[in-house]
């Protein structure tokens, strides 16, 4: 039992921090916050983008890099395969998103394993890119009013009372935790996130490791563009909003680390929740989003400085 | 022996805690001004955070230091070097993109009448004080242009550009050649005329002798004797050190060399070329020569680290064509390369996840991982390397420098591998876990593994290998048989 709880310091001191956040959430406003109506909304309408973004983001910073263009990939293969799903043709809008996403993916995982370039400018070259694109393809129209059979992909229910975004943020979750703890891949993402050089002298190609990362990531972005679509009934360029510094934010929040190798799926769920409720909260406080901004970047400081103090705690045990 | 002179530094009843340990209990250690002291121990013995409390890193929590007769209580590095002692550290400390002037002078420029850095007396004193090292450098050089044992000498005079009586030096020729070494140790004989007193770390017995006056040997953060370096007998000192009696180091069964593994054709490559070399089963076989003659880049190119330019090498008599890490692995070959911790290691990953890492395709042909066979595998290791720890769960870096060498051997030996290219296998490794290395690879060989070394150390190459390539400059000067080997004979093909 000690053990369970020495393993999982930092996921379990992560899910301490986000009962705390609720918890005063709830003393401050119960009425408006402590209620099904408002929990389920956080929840299910607005907790699985952030945290379907965050798995990427997660991901690309414990391979040491970094996904500035998830939020524009969002954009882009909304745009692009909006008009399908407008017309009923399901089957080819996800095909388009997902080639959109992938594609997108595929060119910043190239840029950064085989041209050289550092992972944050070629994924910010590919947010402009995208986003230019997507401006481009809308040219002011935008897509809206959707049919119903699209628009249960978020709204509806498979499982009663569990809607069905709900649900996919949930498989994805399983498929990606599986992924990065469960298999070669997983681990040879680790591996090279902690010391790319080891373990390319290990013969692990951590090249294509990373390839795969940020074409993961592309498909991620995509998916959330549909998902986004489905949940607004309309695709516009303007949508991705918060997501990207969202999504870093949750990352760091979870204990991912620059210095790369730290990180986990799970605990990026906690880090977006920590994030949705601390907005949700101001939210129904009526304080700005002005405010909201610098205080997610108070917390993000305090995570980090956190994340160093137990590093430091390590370091001294291994001096 | 130093009757006549009075110490300039007594450090008495020193002790130091971290959590969960105690660093040092009650140390002692006297110095003579002019006089070189070798402190001796293992890693982990406490030398580098006794030199630490002395250079003002760290604070003792316990003991007193008199300097010059006085008592002294300095808490900072700064406060330490005024009173004139300075430390050169192991890693260097160097500014790379800046000048050595720049780097000499960091911290304490001198000034014009209006505040401001004054360049170009930064530039004549540092001239100056090369030159009183007879060191051929230009101070307006940058320091990422020079080799690391000119970046050394910098340090060195960057300690001397403060006036100092104390100089600690901590581990300064791990990285140097023989030549090198020489020079640094000329330059100590004038520190000692000028009446430094020097607090030398290092882990070669054979430079004790050269350089030492006396030697303190210090063993598990206790003090255990002071000698005297001249008159000391060296096996008396690393049973002292090592707390038991280590027969012999170099244990060697020179086995019947079997089938050929490697035969490379005129190699050629960053730094060498036309370079051909065979290792058979059973062989310890190794490159020796001075650093830079392209030794570390003979084995990255074989392992598809580095390019090959021209020729090519067979493995089993297979010809491997563009090789590459995975490749190469998959052939049967591995390497442990000389800067463990930056190629050879995860520190901040388990001992477990480690030994598996060159392995997992192997061990885990459908792809998913398997915490049993991971746990068992990384037991069945730690029991057959002897790596000491409590649990294969650990951190790597945890571990000490000889057990993390054990994992970074215990990855290859989870491979199918049968030629195993060791780079400086003992490099930072204390006496007892080096004993321990060489008994291993010499186990291995009668294994029938193949084993190709690469060593700066001529005793380690004397002593374990059964043939020797010497290089120098980048091409193969002569092949030497384990009866021919000698220091002088290596030395005529190296330089």
């Amino acid at each position: 039992m000690i053990d369970y709880f020495k393993k999982n310091v930092d996921f379990l001191s992560r899910i301490t921090i986000l009962l705390i956040i609720v918890a005063g959430m709830s003393v401050i406003n119960p009425p408006a916050f402590l209620n099904w109506n408002n929990l389920s909304t956080v929840m299910f309408q607005q907790a699985p983008f952030t945290i379907l973004m965050s798995f990427g983001m997660t991901m690309a910073i414990i391979t040491k890099g970094i996904d500035k263009s998830m939020a524009s990939i969002v954009v882009l293969a909304s745009m692009l395969s909006g008009s399908y799903f407008k017309n009923g043709n399901l089957a080819m809008g996800f095909l388009i998103a997902l080639a959109v996403g992938a594609a997108a993916g595929l060119l910043n995982g190239t840029l950064i394993t085989r041209v050289g370039v550092a992972p944050f400018i070629a994924t910010y070259g590919t947010d402009f890119i995208a986003l230019g694109l997507a401006y481009v393809v809308c040219a002011g129209r935008y897509i809206y009013d959707f049919p119903a059979n699209f628009r249960v992909i978020t709204n509806g229910c498979f499982i009663p009372s569990v809607p069905n975004i709900a649900l996919v943020t949930m498989i994805i979750f399983i498929l990606l935790w599986f992924l990065t703890r469960k298999t070669i891949f997983g681990r040879s993402m680790y591996l090279a996130g902690f010391n790319v050089d080891a373990t390319i002298l290990s013969g692990i190609d951590a090249k294509k490791v990373v390839t795969v990362v940020y074409t993961i990531n592309g498909l991620l972005a995509a998916l959330v563009g549909v998902l986004y679509m489905a949940r607004l009934n309309a695709a516009d360029p303007n949508i991705s909003g918060n997501l990207c510094l969202d999504s870093i934010a949750a990352s760091l929040i979870g204990g991912t680390s620059f210095g790369g190798g730290k990180g986990s799926v799970s605990n990026a769920v906690i880090g977006a929740l920590i994030i949705v409720f601390i907005r949700n909260g101001m939210n129904i406080m009526n304080i700005s989003t002005n405010w909201q901004q610098a205080v997610v970047g108070f917390v993000i400081i305090f995570s980090v400085f956190y994340e160093m103090a137990i590093g430091r705690l390590t370091k001294k045990r291994m001096g | 022996m130093s009757g006549i002179k009075k110490p300039i530094l007594q450090m008495a009843g020193i002790t130091k805690r971290f959590p969960g340990t105690l660093a040092l209990d009650q140390v002692q250690l006297t110095c003579y001004p002019g006089k070189v002291h070798v402190l001796l121990g293992e890693n982990g013995a406490g030398k580098s955070t006794l030199v630490k409390i002395l250079s003002g890193v760290y604070t003792r929590d316990e003991g007193t230091i008199e300097f010059e007769g006085r008592q002294v209580n300095y808490t900072n590095v700064r406060e330490a070097m005024a009173y004139g002692i300075s430390i050169i550290h192991q890693e260097l400390n160097l500014l790379p993109e800046r000048t050595i002037a720049q780097n000499i002078y960091i911290g304490h420029e001198p000034r014009n009448q209006a505040g401001l850095i004054d360049y170009g007396k930064m530039v004549k004193d540092s001239r100056a004080l090369l030159k009183n090292l007879g060191l051929d450098l230009n101070p307006d050089d940058y320091i990422k242009n020079l080799s690391i044992a000119q970046q050394q000498m910098v340090e060195v005079v960057k300690a001397l550009s403060n006036r100092i009586k104390v100089l600690i030096m901590d581990e300064p020729t791990s990285s140097l050649t023989q030549k090198e070494i020489a020079k640094l140790f000329e330059i100590m004989e004038q520190l000692k005329k000028q009446n430094v007193a020097i607090i030398y770390i290092s882990h070669r017995m054979d430079e004790i002798k050269r350089v030492g006056d006396q030697v303190t040997i210090m063993r598990d953060g206790k003090y255990i004797a002071t000698l005297d370096a001249k008159t000391m007998d060296l096996d008396d000192a690393i049973t002292m050190m090592v707390g038991r009696k280590i027969d012999n180091l170099y244990a060697r069964s020179y086995n019947k060399p079997g089938k050929e593994i490697l035969r490379t054709r005129d190699l050629k490559g960053l730094r060498f070329r036309n370079v051909n070399i065979t290792v058979h089963e059973g062989e310890i076989v190794s490159l020796s020569g001075l650093v830079g003659a392209g030794r570390t880049e003979i084995a990255k190119a074989l392992f598809g680290y580095d390019p090959i330019e021209e020729g090519g090498f067979q493995l089993f008599g297979e010809e491997i064509k563009k090789p590459s890490p995975k490749k190469c692995i998959s052939r049967g070959m591995a390497f442990l390369p000389e800067d463990r911790k930056a190629e050879g290691l995860h520190l901040l990953m388990p001992i477990k996840e480690n030994i598996v890492a060159a392995c997992l395709k192997k061990d885990f042909p459908n792809f998913i991982l398997n915490g049993k066979t991971e746990q068992t595998l990384g037991e069945l290791y730690q029991d057959k390397l002897r790596i000491a720890t409590s649990d294969v769960d650990k951190l790597v870096g945890e571990l000490s420098g000889g057990n993390q060498q054990k994992v970074v051997i215990a990855k290859w030996l989870a491979t199918s591998c049968k030629l195993i290219i060791f780079d400086e296998p003992t490099r930072g490794i204390d006496v007892g876990a080096k004993a321990e290395i060489y008994a291993l690879m010499d186990e291995l060989v009668s294994q029938g593994y193949g084993i190709l070394m690469i060593s700066s150390e001529l005793g380690e190459v004397i002593g374990v290998s059964d043939r020797v390539y010497v290089m120098r400059e980048g091409e193969i000067q002569a092949e030497l048989s384990h009866e021919s080997l000698t220091q002088e004979n290596i030395m005529r093909y190296a330089i």
